[in-house]
């Protein structure tokens, strides 16, 4: 597709959108009980109080929901950060994004003894924003600005700085290593459509602001002089950008804990389809990190009948294996 | 982005002590002398505070009235059982990550491709949690599934990444793709088992050296014995091959053959740590490239990587020992800490000045 006119990437995302379709329908039929594609239509115009209705509209419908918003801010997080940092490899877990919103939740679990994971919400932000605070002034010490390298070893430093503080307090008492460890896998399940309300203006607000960045991104892939003489602010779109990805990544992971791979896996799919434009970029990885998130929440509940297997577990193995082909097929673009 | 961005130049060329006859010669950097006998001060500094103090304390002459047989009962059990292999342990197992470490990021050209990275923990962890809560084995059991983990990890990392040879990049992301999948798979693991166990086995997965002795030691030691002079002996080809391929070869060294053998003994010392002590975190990260900062030598610093990660692990064990007593945290929570607050102010001095 690289190099094709603006019309087939067009299509091509139309084509994306109609497949999510078809994947939070399907999100919303399958499960532990199986509900016909008719009763699902039916039920989501007419509602009737039957067990089928109460089910999609309590269980599967908030549960989608979910995961159509939480997959589009990993993606768009994922990928406006690979721009950012000009490098492959970067991802919500690098920048200690997703550290410091664990963290900030083991420590409501663990010091203030919050057991509702309604109430992790705030948590999660305000240790998502700390931690990107931190790694951003940490690669921006010194005059010169803060380098895509220099942000990949500041957040590796603060991120184990955090993640030891979370294994101190998780081993130091059995109750919040209880808690924790569930939370920590990662699930759209038993969200309560609240947490929703609580992260939708966060979500909102960093998509807005995300898609905003494409252009100057553009230029600040041409190398930092180049983007400059280009007219590109280096350091304001550089400070918005680690704002959208907290606002972005903090409420997904207070939505639905950290969920990995998603964020590093789709912008690398979006770009074997788009090319390196970024306002292609950003919003094909913003439609197809929901059909992968949904997707594989879906494969979770069908495979370990009657039980499920939580989707963060599955999007890494999904994932894995894609990124792996990539890394294989592409590493000489990288 | 290569290695070489994240490095401070070399200053002055090594100077090169050489027999009359010229065959036997030895690179010497007086830097690197200095920076090795520092660290080997720091050691037995560390050494000295983790034998006297504790629960129990013990003057110093005590302690190395004991070691050379002497002392009285209590005294000699609380070193010769207790204290005394730990510390072994802690320092053979550091010096063991360091160099590991020091390997895999050369052969990787890249900082971060450490053996925490290219999925080695995580696979020994995965080996390690199915002994534990699946078949519930003993403590050497639970070594030797981390062993076979973490072995088989690294193998499948490397067998992807072979495509008309093993390209740096190619291994750290496969790596990186092996560990997700297998971190999920251990998450897993922990929300099924039972919470207890789930429990024990987390501690293990931090990495701890609590209730190590001797039958830890010894083969930790057998095992430097073969692998460290390895590792010093492929120092110098793989110094060539950090130059690239091409260079590599028109200098007479075989780049695959090199790669291999190093892989071989990165991976072996990393498993012998983690069978001893569970998967420590950034030891095997942050030793090399401390090392590297300290000695301003490009190229796996394999004597001064050592030293860094033994004197890191063991500082980082004394501290978790005693700043929470009487709870005993696990040693991969300091390392974690330790090592990560170095990293970082470090890094924040280097930038401050300018440089990197």
């Amino acid at each position: 597709m690289v190099g094709r006119g603006q019309t087939a990437r067009a299509l091509f995302l139309l084509l994306a959108m109609v497949v999510l379709a078809a994947v939070a329908v399907l999100s919303v039929a399958v499960g532990s009980k199986g509900i016909g594609f008719g009763t699902v239509l039916h039920e989501l115009f007419h509602y009737d109080g039957s067990d089928d209705g109460v089910v999609i509209r309590s269980l599967r419908i908030p549960r989608t929901v979910l995961g159509l918003a939480v997959g589009a801010a990993l993606g768009l997080a994922g990928a406006l950060m690979q721009a950012l940092t000009r490098n492959p490899l970067a991802d919500p877990g690098i920048l200690g994004v997703n550290a410091g919103a664990a963290a900030a939740v083991v420590m409501a679990i663990g010091v203030l003894h919050l057991q509702d994971p309604s109430s992790y919400v705030w948590f999660a932000l305000l240790g998502a924003a700390v931690a990107s605070v931190l790694v951003y002034v940490l690669g921006s010490r010194g005059r010169a600005a803060a380098t895509p390298v220099r942000l990949a070893l500041a957040g590796a430093a603060i991120s184990a700085v955090l993640g030891a503080f979370i294994s101190g307090l998780v081993l130091l008492d059995q109750n919040t290593f209880n808690d924790y460890r569930f939370w920590s896998v990662g699930a759209l399940a038993g969200r309560p459509l609240s947490v929703l309300y609580q992260t939708g203006p966060f979500l909102l607000a960093g998509g807005l602001l995300a898609l905003g960045l494409a252009r100057p991104l553009n230029a600040l892939a041409l190398g930092d002089d180049l983007g400059r003489a280009l007219g590109a602010h280096l350091l304001r779109t550089r400070a918005l950008g680690v704002l959208a990805i907290t606002l972005l990544c903090g409420a997904a992971v207070a939505a639905a804990g950290p969920i990995g791979f998603v964020g590093l896996t789709v912008p690398h799919m979006a770009r074997s389809l788009t090319g390196p434009d970024q306002r292609w970029v950003l919003p094909y990885s913003m439609v197809l990190a929901p059909i992968l998130l949904l997707g594989s929440d879906v494969v979770g509940r069908v495979i370990a009948r009657p039980g499920e297997i939580e989707v963060g577990i599955v999007t890494a193995f999904v994932g894995a294996p894609v990124f792996i082909l990539l890394a294989r097929r592409r590493v000489a673009q990288l | 982005m290569t290695t070489t961005q994240l490095l401070p130049a070399a200053r002055r060329p090594p100077r090169v002590l050489h027999n009359r006859s010229g065959r036997l010669a030895i690179r010497m950097d007086t830097r690197s002398c200095v920076v090795a006998l520092g660290l080997l001060v720091a050691i037995v500094i560390v050494s000295a505070i983790t034998l006297t103090t504790g629960d129990y304390h013990i003057p110093l002459l005590d302690v190395v009235r004991t070691i050379v047989g002497g002392g009285t009962a209590t005294q000699h059990f609380i070193i010769e059982t207790l204290r005394l292999p730990r510390l072994l342990t802690g320092l053979l197992v550091g010096a063991a990550l360091g160099v590991g470490g020091a390997i895999f990021q050369s052969v990787s050209r890249n900082p971060l491709g450490s053996p925490d990275i290219v999925g080695f923990n995580t696979g020994s962890a995965t080996g390690a949690l199915l002994v534990i809560l699946v078949w519930h084995g003993s403590m050497s059991q639970i070594a030797a599934g981390a062993v076979v983990g973490g072995v088989g990890t690294a193998l499948v990392v490397y067998v992807l990444a072979i495509k008309r040879g093993v390209q740096g990049y190619r291994l750290i992301l496969i790596g990186i793709g092996i560990a997700a999948m297998l971190s999920s798979v251990n998450s897993y693991l922990l929300t099924r088992a039972d919470v207890t166990d789930a429990q024990a086995a987390a501690v293990w997965l931090t990495g701890s050296l609590n209730g190590r002795g001797w039958e830890q030691v010894r083969p930790i030691t057998l095992a430097l014995v073969v692998l460290l002079p390895a590792a010093a002996w492929l120092a110098r080809n793989l110094r060539m091959l950090e130059l690239g391929d091409d260079t590599a070869r028109a200098l007479g060294v075989s780049a695959e053959r090199t790669r291999v053998t190093a892989v071989v003994v990165g991976v072996g010392l990393t498993a012998v740590a983690t069978a001893s002590a569970g998967p420590i975190a950034f030891i095997a990260l942050s030793a090399p490239q401390v090392a590297r900062r300290l000695t301003r030598v490009a190229g796996p610093n394999i004597a001064v990587s050592a030293l860094t990660g033994a004197a890191l692990l063991a500082a980082s064990d004394l501290a978790a020992q005693r700043v929470f007593a009487p709870t005993q945290l696990p040693v991969g929570v300091a390392t974690g800490a330790v090592g990560g607050l170095y990293l970082a102010w470090l890094l924040s001095r280097e930038w401050r000045r300018g440089r990197g």
